[in-house]
């Protein structure tokens, strides 16, 4: 099920009371270094193929990018021929290739067809608030999943487990969008009888000054964004959490724990847990797709001034340029968060280090 | 004087899919302070189950009825938290494959150490040194309560296992195949080891195997269980090199090594297998695989019979099987 | 686990297909005895029935011309009551109508784009498995190059791929479809592969190799109907995704403009600012109803899942 690089060493038998140090450290460097040369090679060719699928999507895909970009407006042959020079349409397309991964590669996106900007500048006016509202909704979400998880797979089929899976598996089913617009209704349209307690949109009150107060009122619109992605994410950490923790319900070294005289509860804090969670952050990672799906669709509902409703204002015009770039940096992102889980998950998880 | 440990009449039935599985039938132990018993039998025979239900650790899906004592405290009916006093501080187990029974992720000095903790058997000051103390007890050095158990061999991984069952120095040791994964020569390291730390702290253990051989070597009494019930007992030397019962008989001509893997199976020259616990034979359970089983053993559930007892009917042996029965009343 | 095709039945009066065939059809009545032990599956059953047939019936219950845009029987934004029970939209329309009219388009585009992804999922699955497993060289370089490109489109975000996709391919249903069948394949992928490898292993797919069974052979009649169950689980649970895919499309505006479909609805809404002014009626019953169907798609996933699992059929 998982991608995850789980391979535990087979246990050398032999009966070794003192280990030869100097030797195990030499080989070791080797096989820490190899284990991460290999990691940055995987993690490399996915950012190329994700380069080469960038420019098949925007540039090759729809034929004449320009048409596509300014179908349904009165535009003259003239203008259009101007624009395909402006973006460097008219070359061939060997050459277009060249230029968009050369300038990647300085980290040049493109321009904007719609702002007429560098599109990296645009990605970093906005990436801030996305990093804000990603992380905070990540974060709860993950230690609310897990929270949870461990209660319902701890005892399969009991009560706890049986009110959380439907709860979660209810919010999954839900779109996150739909579960946006329901909360600004709810709690922020002020249409009676309901008063309006959070605002429907946006991450700032114009107007507002003073550190403290700034902090408090981008908190005040945070809350129904954030709750809404922590909703929609949470479902699938907690099924991931429960069945990895069912997985080790009956592991030997559990009951050795209970051998010992702890309590419950603390068999599964010391014991079971901390051995569920390993596979457990592998799967958050490579699930942070979903996590980039869910901030689009949340930025957009919410207005919230951040790369997804950059992507969502890049979509409607057609703006190319932005989708494209946008479309590089975040599945860059999510290739490079996997490759830092790859490399920090030994450090965690005593059975991977190579 | 109480016994260290007395069991009476256990029975333990698992649960699975609406079928009971009776594992033990009616097992009586009994266990004084330095003791060592042995309990030898096939895979399958509820050596283990016994092992757990010693400590009230089967899931949940099992029923145990009967009684069991520990230094005169019935541990199926005692409260949980009195229960969970017990447990390692009273009577500590050295599970067999010590490789999946210490955590992977946690150092083994910190596996040592909780126990120790728990019950708070030394202050917390002094745990480290104590945990240091246990390790070069059992032959290895202090420092590797930093390791985690996969950079650990099986024997040294069985070593720690000793070193934290004796950490709250109980006075009985339930020895749970300790030595079965273990190669010949490590193997009879870790027996020596076992039998020096017994005698130094008068520890009572029960030693379970389904090796013979080694129980044997180690032990004062052996009781050979097959199908869920002890079928002979008495001083392990007699029933080593003398045994009664049929089983014990084959048991006992089947480990001409130690170690033989394939021999955990089934013991050489018996045919067939061991019965279905969920639909056992009639009469004597063990009649189908029996050479010398006759008409009667088909109707007949022979009970622990005194073998060759004294005038007054008393015998420091024991064992079922209706030959036995008969032998008393010179039938044979 | 159903029958396995392949082993012999023993010499008996009826012919061996037709015992086969009697034998499989027994294993069909164990597993729906078992599902429906599911309390859950059989409810997950009955709501999905019961959308299908509401789809199927759209055009007995609802006139065509109503749903015009020039032709609205309604005033604009009229709140739920006698005439039109879910309220009407900002042009009159009445949202009961709307919505189910609207399940045609969402369980099309549901079912077609989970058979594209579940058909490329199973292809590259049993693909790079078998090859995995059996082929020389090349066949294993071909398998990893397979999984290569299945890890990476798994890493990859699907809804930003499929938004991309969605956008530059000319508007309409069937570049919906294909937008959600490209992008959700991956985790097919990976669990047919890992089917394919246990069932590689099995004694009587390696009698076929012996026996000379091509590589053609061995994929299409020994490993496919012993992976099929597990699609099969993996195919319902990818209907509930792709509806909500194809509903998340719409209201991007990346979707087919021309028909309609519970995403397109609450575009329509959001864009008619029926949100800031409150008008509830007009987003609540689209997004339930996809969410209802969702989790009755995923009720029956799961129960399925369960019931050919046997490991998680003993935690029930």
């Amino acid at each position: 099920m998982t991608g995850a690089p789980i391979t535990v060493p087979s246990g050398a038998e032999e009966e070794t009371p003192s280990s030869a140090p100097a030797a195990a450290a030499s080989g070791r460097i080797g096989r820490v270094l190899r284990y991460v040369a290999g990691r940055l090679l995987t993690a490399g060719l996915s950012l190329v193929a994700v380069v080469v699928a960038g420019f098949f999507l925007f540039r090759i895909l729809p034929g004449d990018p320009v048409r596509a970009m300014t179908e349904g407006r009165e535009v003259t042959a003239e203008q259009r021929a101007e624009l395909r020079r402006q973006f460097g349409l008219d070359q061939p397309l060997g050459q277009q290739f060249l230029d968009y991964a050369l300038g990647l590669l300085r980290l040049d996106l493109g321009t904007s067809f719609q702002y007429r900007e560098p599109v990296t500048e645009l990605i970093l006016e906005r990436i801030g608030p996305t990093i804000l509202l990603a992380g905070t909704g990540t974060l709860i979400a993950a230690l609310l999943g897990l929270f949870l998880g461990v209660r319902a797979g701890w005892r399969p089929g009991g009560p706890a487990d049986r009110i959380n899976t439907t709860v979660a598996l209810f919010f999954w089913s839900v779109p996150t969008f739909w579960l946006g617009l329901l909360l600004i209704v709810l709690f922020a349209s002020g249409r009676d009888p309901l008063p309006g307690l959070f605002p429907t949109g946006g991450m700032t009150t114009p107007g507002v000054t003073g550190t403290v107060n700034v902090v408090l009122d981008t908190a005040w619109h945070m809350v129904l964004p954030v709750s809404t992605m922590v909703a929609v994410i949470y479902a699938q950490y907690l099924m991931i959490m429960r069945s990895s923790l069912m997985d080790e319900r009956g592991a030997d070294y559990l009951t050795t724990a209970r051998a010992k005289g702890l309590r419950d509860a603390l068999v599964r804090r010391r014991h079971a847990v901390p051995n569920a969670l390993l596979p457990t952050v592998t799967l958050i990672f490579l699930n942070l797709g979903q996590v980039v799906s869910g901030v689009i669709l949340v930025e957009t509902v919410f207005s919230w001034p951040g790369l997804g409703q950059l992507f969502y204002s890049g979509l409607r015009v057609p703006d190319l340029g932005l989708v494209q770039g946008l479309f590089v940096v975040f599945a860059a992102s999510v290739i490079v968060m996997n490759l830092i889980a790859d490399l920090v998950y030994p450090l965690i998880d005593p059975r991977v280090r190579p | 004087m109480t016994s260290l440990l007395d069991v009476r009449d256990l029975h333990v039935t698992y649960r699975s899919g609406g079928v009971e599985v009776p594992a033990v039938r009616g097992v009586d132990l009994s266990l004084d302070p330095g003791d060592t018993v042995g309990l030898a039998g096939e895979s399958g025979s509820g050596k283990s189950t016994i092992a757990l239900a010693l400590l009230r650790l089967l899931p949940d899906g099992a029923r145990v009825t009967g009684r069991v004592a520990v230094a005169g405290e019935d541990v199926l009916t005692m409260r949980w938290g009195r229960l969970r006093a017990v447990r390692w501080a009273e009577a500590a187990i050295v599970f067999q494959g010590a490789m999946h029974s210490l955590n992977p992720v946690r150092r083994i000095g910190d596996q040592i150490a909780e126990p120790l903790l728990v019950h708070g058997t030394v202050p917390r000051g002094r745990v480290r040194d104590r945990v240091a103390g246990l390790l070069e007890q059992v032959g290895l050095p202090a420092s590797r309560a930093n390791d985690h158990p996969h950079l650990l061999s099986g024997g040294q991984r069985q070593r720690v296992m000793i070193a934290m069952a004796l950490a709250c120095e109980p006075r009985l040791i339930v020895a749970d195949e300790a030595t079965t994964a273990l190669d010949v020569m490590i193997q009879a390291q870790i027996l020596t080891l076992l039998r020096r730390l017994v005698a130094e702290h008068d520890i009572g253990m029960l030693m379970i195997s389904h090796d013979l051989s080694v129980l044997a070597d180690v032990c004062d009494r052996v009781a050979v269980m097959y199908a869920g019930r002890i079928v002979e007992e008495g001083p392990a030397g007699r029933v080593m090199g003398a045994p009664v019962h049929p089983y014990a008989v084959a048991l006992g001509a089947a480990f001409p090594r130690i170690g033989d893997p394939a021999s955990r199976l089934a013991p050489r020259g018996l045919p067939g297998d061991p019965p279905d616990p969920a639909d056992p034979p009639s009469g004597c359970v063990f009649r189908p695989r029996c050479p010398v089983s006759e008409e009667v053993c088909a109707t007949v559930d022979p009970p622990l019979w005194p073998v060759d007892p004294d005038t007054e009917g008393r015998s420091e042996r024991s064992a079922a099987c209706v030959h036995v029965g008969q032998s008393k009343e010179g039938v044979r | 686990m159903t029958a396995e095709p392949a082993s012999t039945p023993p010499p008996a009066p009826p012919s061996p297909r037709a015992l086969a065939r009697r034998r499989r059809r027994e294993a069909l009545r164990d597993l729906a005895r078992e599902y429906a032990r599911h309390r859950s599956g059989v409810v997950g059953l009955v709501g999905l029935l019961a959308m299908v047939v509401l789809a199927l019936a759209a055009p007995l219950l609802v006139d065509p011309a109503d749903l015009t845009v020039t032709r609205a029987p309604g005033a604009a934004f009229e709140p739920p009551g006698a005439r039109f029970p879910l309220g009407t939209d900002d042009y009159g329309r009445s949202i009961l109508d709307l919505v189910i009219w609207g399940s045609r388009v969402s369980l099309t585009v549901g079912f077609l784009a989970t058979v594209v992804s579940v058909s490329l999922g199973t292809l590259v699955g049993v693909t790079a498995g078998h090859f995995g497993a059996a082929g020389g060289t090349a066949g294993r370089i071909l398998s990893s190059i397979l999984l290569r490109l299945t890890d990476w489109f798994l890493v990859l975000p699907t809804l930003v791929l499929a938004v991309a996709l969605a956008a530059v391919l000319p508007r309409g249903t069937g570049t919906i479809i294909i937008a959600i069948g490209l992008t959700v394949w991956p985790a097919t992928a990976r669990l047919v592969r890992a089917q394919t490898l246990a069932v590689e292993a099995r004694p009587y797919v390696e009698r076929a190799r012996a026996l000379g069974g091509g590589h053609a052979h061995v994929m299409l009649w020994h490993v496919l109907p012993n992976v099929m169950p597990v699609v099969l689980a993996q195919t319902t649970l990818l209907v509930a995704t792709s509806i909500i895919a194809e509903s998340t499309l719409a209201f991007l505006g990346v979707g087919d403009p021309t028909t309609i479909s519970w995403g397109g609805i609450l575009e329509s809404a959001r864009n008619a600012g029926a949100i800031s002014s409150g008008i509830w009626w007009y987003m609540i019953p689209p997004g339930l109803a996809i969410a209802l169907v969702a989790l009755a798609f995923t009720l029956c996933g799961r129960a399925l899942e369960a019931v050919i699992d046997p490991r998680l059929r003993e935690q029930r």
